[in-house]
């Protein structure tokens, strides 16, 4: 059982969820993330690790609402318990002095970039960031990003911003501004991920993405969250979550991430009309 | 395929010939002579019939009565030299506790297992007797039918957990020493219970948010109920074993970070937590499972019960299983129980080959399970969305015996036919799983992946580091698992006896 310390809308359909896990919290490094139940009947779904604090023992991750465990998430309220909370699983992501890195995230991303500003800024790159969203009311962390980071970006298709543009026109863009990008990092839903690295392969960029697939238990046992790497299968849960995004599968991956969609919907459905009639 | 044997050692042999020599016991010997005991037929276990029982997840064997359970244990000679102990891998003294089921001693039966097997309601059930116990059964040397050693001891188990006459062995007063178990599966539960009862400090550490390995995620409530499974566990709990859940050794603390926490030994059962694909076309189409996933959803994850659990699980008109073991019979019969049309088993060898245990096999085919033999598939096919719509298989033959000593397959060119299918499940083995060895540094390992022990003592190169059970054997048996657990258990007694307080 783990505590939850806090749980709120960031923005529509955007939650936060800080728990109370100090044994994660002390392993737990960039890249990583954990798998969380929210009762007993639910599924065990993977939420990259945004933020963690070791005074108070919590590990913070941001998720988006789709199916019913997220909506049972978002119902969460502090002080509540949920039975599953473990971690930090996966491998941390590289962590070293590549130069210039640009970081791009979008969705429940924009959270899980945080903690890779933070320790690619520490370990003395020049760190650009780009937050992706739908639109202004869509914005959130963008003071703490800012903070982390040498450059902010906002890409946006709301002219209150005055951006029209997707994410890969915007690397594009700070591509041809910047003498060298060493490396992009890009964190969001799978399609997010897929157009920075078609973006960046013409540009000759590493990519670094976090896959987020379907996974059951998280320790390398299912083969649930399987994807190809390299022409290799490779397990997202052990051998991941980071992958070279110039590598991967994108078509399988695709498909597989929408595995249950009709699941999906059926459960939501069952789930909305027992609990709000 | 007869399981590993292992010698008697002198002091089992003391205490048998002890238990042998004791006056009820010959009493019953005098009762009914031999002659008479080899006139009875073996008891038939009773099962619900199969197309009631394939279309649910209740169990499928029923249990013996007490009328049949002590018919069936009159059947036991009492051997001089009972083989049947040579053949557990745990060394339970299984002429005692028969006996006493003669008597009509239940209760006492169920102790006299617990003394060596803490586990014995789920061996009753999933334990290969037909390869160990027996098999070298010296009632079925002359008659040809063993004694039905496995089905006597689910009864027992089962009459006193359903008697609420659970009995906490008297445990002596704490040593203080901290003992952790990584894994909570049979092997690490039969360490667990084991130490505790010696006194130590026992915590177990799970990945899973439920405790017992294979046995919950794995076996399906068909062949072993849950509600057993937890009385085990809840027993191991009551002797003082701690359990923490959802805390993955090697990822939430390391080996070491245990040690620095006080920890003075450890025992690694984290199991064959690695499933093994074939590395063939279509293998990561949407539709194909390896059995670790399909059993899991099904069984940990309660997908038979979608939507009301909200973890989902892929139905099927053809469900296709490739492998012959028993994890093969597992998901196939969960497939027909979860409303396939056709279940069907593809397995490269033949049937005089195939690793699952006889009864599984003959559950199987009752149920309407449909078995391809030397066949093996080559390439999967699916529609644009990425689904699985069709397999395309090749014909084997079986040529010269391979390391295994079983008849290798080999191809029959062009043979090669394409059925069509919407569910296949991988069941052709697991390998260890890597994380404890990639996060212990200097553990050795042997070539399969699995952690190098002295088998003798089940000691790793690590000091007071020991392992058992899948990790270090690859994809075996519960009742091995917890042979290696019982050694495993005495050593880490002994290494702390020996070791100096920190």
């Amino acid at each position: 059982m783990a505590k939850i310390l806090d749980r709120r809308r960031l923005v529509p359909n955007l939650h936060l969820i800080e728990v109370h896990a100090p044994e994660v919290a002390k392993k737990c490094r960039p890249g990583q993330f954990v798998i969380i139940m929210p009762d007993e009947r639910g599924e065990r779904i993977p939420l990259s690790i945004a933020d963690w604090n070791l005074e108070k023992g919590s590990v913070t991750s941001v998720f988006i609402l789709v199916g019913t465990s997220t909506h049972k998430l978002s119902l969460l309220q502090p002080g509540d318990e949920v039975p599953v909370y473990v971690g930090p699983l996966g491998k941390p992501s590289e962590i070293e002095n590549f130069g210039t890195v640009l970081l791009a995230g979008g969705c429940f991303g924009i959270g899980a970039i945080y903690p890779l500003a933070r320790a690619l800024k520490k370990a003395g790159n020049r760190v650009l960031t780009i937050i992706d969203v739908k639109a202004n009311y869509l914005l959130y962390w963008e003071d703490k990003l800012k903070a982390a980071s040498d450059r902010l970006f906002i890409s946006a298709r709301d002219f209150a911003l005055e951006s029209k543009d997707y994410v890969p026109a915007k690397i594009e863009e700070v591509a041809k501004a910047e003498p060298k990008i060493d490396r992009v990092v890009a964190i969001g839903c799978t399609y997010l991920m897929y157009r920075c690295s078609m973006a960046t392969k013409p540009l000759g960029i590493k990519t670094i993405v976090s896959l987020n697939p379907v996974m059951v238990d998280g320790t390398g046992m299912c083969g649930a969250c399987r994807c190809t790497a390299g022409g290799q299968t490779k397990f997202a849960c052990v051998d991941g979550p980071d992958f070279d995004g110039h590598q991967l599968d994108w078509d399988e991956l695709f498909k597989r991430r929408k595995s249950y969609f009709d699941d999906e919907i059926r459960s939501l459905c069952h789930w909305e009309r027992s609990n709000f009639p | 395929m007869a399981e590993e044997k292992k010698d008697i050692t002198p002091e089992q042999k003391a205490v048998l010939k002890a238990e042998f020599d004791k006056d009820w016991r010959k009493e019953i010997r005098k009762a009914l002579p031999l002659k008479e005991r080899m006139k009875f037929g073996r008891q038939k276990m009773p099962e619900r019939p199969p197309e009631e029982r394939n279309r649910d997840f209740k169990e499928v064997n029923q249990g013996l009565d007490a009328e049949a359970a002590m018919a069936e244990a009159r059947r036991c000679w009492d051997c001089v030299n009972p083989q049947c102990v040579a053949g557990c891998p745990v060394g339970i003294d299984i002429p005692s506790f028969v006996k006493l089921i003669e008597q009509g001693k239940f209760l006492e039966a169920a102790w006299k297992l617990k003394e060596t097997n803490s586990l014995p309601a789920i061996c009753g059930r999933v334990c290969p007797q037909e390869t160990q116990c027996e098999e070298i059964c010296n009632v079925k040397k002359s008659t040809g039918v063993p004694v039905a050693v496995g089905n006597l001891e689910r009864f027992a188990a089962d009459f006193e957990r359903g008697a609420g006459n659970i009995v906490i062995p008297p445990i002596p007063p704490s040593t203080g020493r901290k003992v952790a178990i990584i894994g909570a599966g049979p092997a690490g539960l039969t360490v667990a219970g084991d130490l505790a009862k010696l006194g130590h400090e026992v915590t177990i550490f799970e990945a899973l948010h439920i405790s017992g390995g294979v046995l919950i995620y794995g076996i399906p409530e068909f062949r072993l109920p849950k509600a057993i499974l937890k009385a085990e566990v809840d027993y191991l709990q009551k002797l003082g074993v701690g359990i923490r859940t959802s805390f993955v050794v090697g990822k939430t603390a390391t080996l070491d970070d245990l040690r620095q926490e006080g920890f003075e030994a450890f025992f690694i059962g984290s199991g064959a937590g690695l499933p093994n694909f074939m590395k063939i076309p279509g293998e990561n189409l949407v539709g194909v499972y390896s059995a670790n996933e399909y059993l899991t959803r099904v069984n940990l994850m309660k997908a038979y019960d979608f939507p009301n659990y909200d973890t989902p699980v892929f139905p099927s008109k053809c469900a296709a299983v490739i492998g012959g073991g028993n994890v093969a019979m597992d998901s196939v019969r969960t497939s027909k129980r979860l409303g396939a049309d056709r279940s069907i088993i593809i397995y490269r060898r033949s049937r005089h080959e195939m690793p699952a245990r006889t009864e599984e096999i003959h559950h199987a085919e009752e149920e309407g399970i449909e078995f391809h033999f030397l066949t093996a598939p080559i390439r999967y096919f699916g529609d644009d969305r990425g689904r699985l719509t069709a397999m395309e298989c090749l014909r084997m033959e079986l040529g010269e015996p391979d390391s295994s000593g079983r008849r290798k397959p080999v191809p029959v060119p062009g043979s090669e036919f394409i059925t069509e299918v919407d569910l296949v499940v991988v069941a052709i083995g697991q390998s260890p799983n890597p994380l404890i060895p990639q996060t212990t540094p200097g553990l050795k390992m042997g070539k399969w992946g699995n952690i190098d022990v002295d088998w003798k003592t089940m000691a790793t190169n690590l000091e007071g580091v020991y392992a058992g059970g899948d990790i270090i054997r690859g994809g075996a048996t519960v009742i091995l698992a917890m042979g290696d657990g019982r050694i495993a258990a005495a050593e880490i007694d002994k290494y702390l006896r020996n070791k100096p307080r920190s």
